[in-house]
């Protein structure tokens, strides 16, 4: 799956179709008015989280602001070790996606062998066949190995990306031929061509790369609830869940302040950087 | 050795330990459903036998595959062309120098980075009867209080809404990109011409943003077979079956009802269904898209 890459855009000039006047406040305020419809559901976890339970529903400006929302779910479900296992989960998985997928994406790029573009196209099928898809039968197979209830289990199906090593392929296609010869005239082995002057070239695509693949694996859920059930290899997403569907008795406050907690990381990142963030989810689609 | 054989065996080296992992993760597992399809659920004191077609008769004759594949393609036509359409919208109005549109830009993009699941709780807040946000808005235009979630007539379109809001921004991102990267000469030119605003974008920036749409498109029909986290949290499946999605309904048979044999068939079905979108993508769209 691609969109070729357009042509950079040149020197910024006036635009002759900027909206202006009475047009450009009309554009603003249809964009603001979605924009605040866009952000009301969050908004109104936030007001629930950080107010006393019996202002949850009721809008008074004058409500107490409380943190106890946040003590309570803090203490009433172990998410210190539900952190610890997102955060091993979500760093094993790139280290090993990063470390396959600079070696196969090297193979397709620049090496000519038999064999290389059916190998191309097996890749490519897990772009259409996910992982998600195939849940019975991996399941199966980690059962035989006795790895289930892990977090290696919940890993292992996405170690292999077709989507990294796509993007990487493409961006190692970019590099210079003539700095790959002189690094072999240099007497570099092909391993040493690719530490030393592919892996470093490519150093946007792996910080794109790995932003958009910390955040699929921070927040996937059906995977990993199906293959764990202890809290020693629960990740945090199915440790809200079953956080939330016990016997909390609704207590609407507790479950919102526990939501926004689990997504807090991802969203201060994304608040403080959000023009890497989204940059690097355009370079990951257009690549 | 010659020169060829030894870039060969280099080239599969690298490749082999992803590949192993494709394999073993993707490769098989897919053939595997396809044989087990054919094959009876292995049961305590009776291994699996090999039952022809049987499988999928039963699937045929199953009322829930139905539903599920209904409310499936429902579902994809609900999310599809509203947040592709949405995406668009957004871009376009972020794209111009409108007040705010850094915070504008961030509401858009934020629900995309929250985890399905969070975000299927909040909604679910959202949604309650009596209680919820929603229900105190209608209750102020002295609408009749409804049960969102809980009734099938809106159950759909309430988890339909919820996937909308959160992929629309996540799109956006790809036409913000494209509609960056449109050289400011096509604008001058056009206003040369004299062309509105609407034909600049009808004619002009709207065929150019053509791959895009295809990229965009592509992703949507995919999610709307993947996306089932926030029917585990809102609804699982019901009301009767009302937002049973086929990925769910493969969840419940194989890990609910540990009928594998028959989770096996139903996956089948799905990967047929992605087949053909990427059959429809490579073979018929691809020609149809005009590149710069």
């Amino acid at each position: 799956m691609s969109a070729p890459t357009p042509p950079a855009p040149t020197a910024t000039r006036a635009d002759p179709y900027a909206p202006k006047g009475l047009a450009l406040t009309l554009e603003s305020t249809g964009a603001i008015l979605l924009a605040l419809l866009w952000v009301l559901p969050l908004a109104y976890a936030v007001w629930a989280a950080v107010h006393p339970a019996e202002y949850t529903t009721r809008f008074v400006l004058t409500a107490p602001l409380t943190l106890d929302n946040f003590t309570r779910a803090w203490a009433a479900a172990p998410f210190a070790r539900y952190f610890l296992n997102t955060f091993i989960l979500v760093t094993m998985i790139l280290v090993f996606q990063i470390v396959l997928g600079t070696l196969a994406a090297y193979a397709l790029a620049r090496q000519d062998f038999w064999g290389r573009d059916i190998a191309f196209v097996l890749i490519l099928a897990q772009l259409m066949i996910m992982p998600d898809a195939l849940i019975v039968e991996n399941y199966r197979t980690l059962a035989k190995v006795n790895l289930i209830d892990t977090i290696p289990a919940i890993a292992l199906p996405y170690i292999a990306s077709a989507f990294g090593i796509f993007l990487l392929r493409q961006t190692f296609k970019t590099v210079p031929k003539e700095l790959d010869d002189a690094a072999r005239v240099e007497g570099a082995s092909p391993l040493q061509v690719l530490m030393r002057v592919y892996v470093p070239l490519a150093k946007p695509t792996y910080i794109a790369y790995g932003l958009v693949s910390v955040s699929y694996h921070w927040n996937n859920f059906l995977w990993p609830l199906l293959v764990t059930n202890s809290v020693e290899s629960r990740p945090l997403t199915v440790g809200l869940q079953v956080f939330s569907s016990a016997d909390q008795g609704i207590d609407w406050a507790v479950i919102c302040a526990a939501t926004l907690m689990t997504s807090a990381p991802l969203l201060v990142g994304f608040l403080l950087f959000q023009r890497q963030f989204v940059q690097s989810f355009m370079r990951a689609g257009i690549k | 050795m010659t020169n060829r054989a030894t870039a060969t065996i280099h080239g599969w080296l690298l490749l082999l330990p992803a590949m192993a992992c494709l394999a073993l993760f993707t490769h098989w597992p897919a053939l595997a459903s396809f044989i087990e399809s054919f094959y009876s659920t292995p049961k305590a004191r009776r291994p699996a036998r090999f039952i022809g077609l049987d499988n999928y008769e039963q699937m045929l004759a199953d009322p829930i595959f139905w539903k599920a594949l209904s409310n499936n393609l429902w579902f994809a036509l609900g999310t599809i062309p509203t947040s592709i359409a949405l995406a668009l919208l957004m871009a376009v109005w972020v794209n111009d120098r409108i007040a705010g549109r850094t915070l504008v830009r961030m509401a858009y993009f934020t629900p995309t980075i929250l985890p399905m699941i969070a975000v299927a709780n909040i909604w679910l807040f959202f949604y309650t009867p009596q209680y919820g946000l929603l229900e105190q808005i209608t209750g102020l235009f002295g609408a009749r209080s409804t049960n969102w979630l809980g009734s099938q007539d809106t159950a759909l379109y309430a988890i339909t809404i919820v996937a909308i809001w959160k992929e629309a921004g996540f799109f956006m991102i790809f036409y913000l990109a494209a509609l960056q990267a449109i050289p400011p000469s096509l604008g001058e030119a056009a206003a040369i011409e004299g062309a509105s605003r609407w034909t600049f974008f009808r004619r002009i920036q709207f065929p150019l943003l053509m791959p895009t749409t295809l990229f965009v498109l592509i992703n949507a029909v995919i999610n709307a077979f993947r996306m089932v986290d926030h029917i585990v949290v809102m609804t699982r499946g019901g009301p009767d079956n009302a937002t049973t999605l086929l990925l769910y309904y493969i969840y419940q048979v194989g890990f609910g009802f540990w009928d594998t044999a028959y989770a096996a068939t139903l996956t089948c079905v799905l990967l047929v269904l992605l087949a053909l979108v990427a059959f429809v993508q490579y073979g018929w769209l691809e020609r149809r898209t005009h590149y710069q």
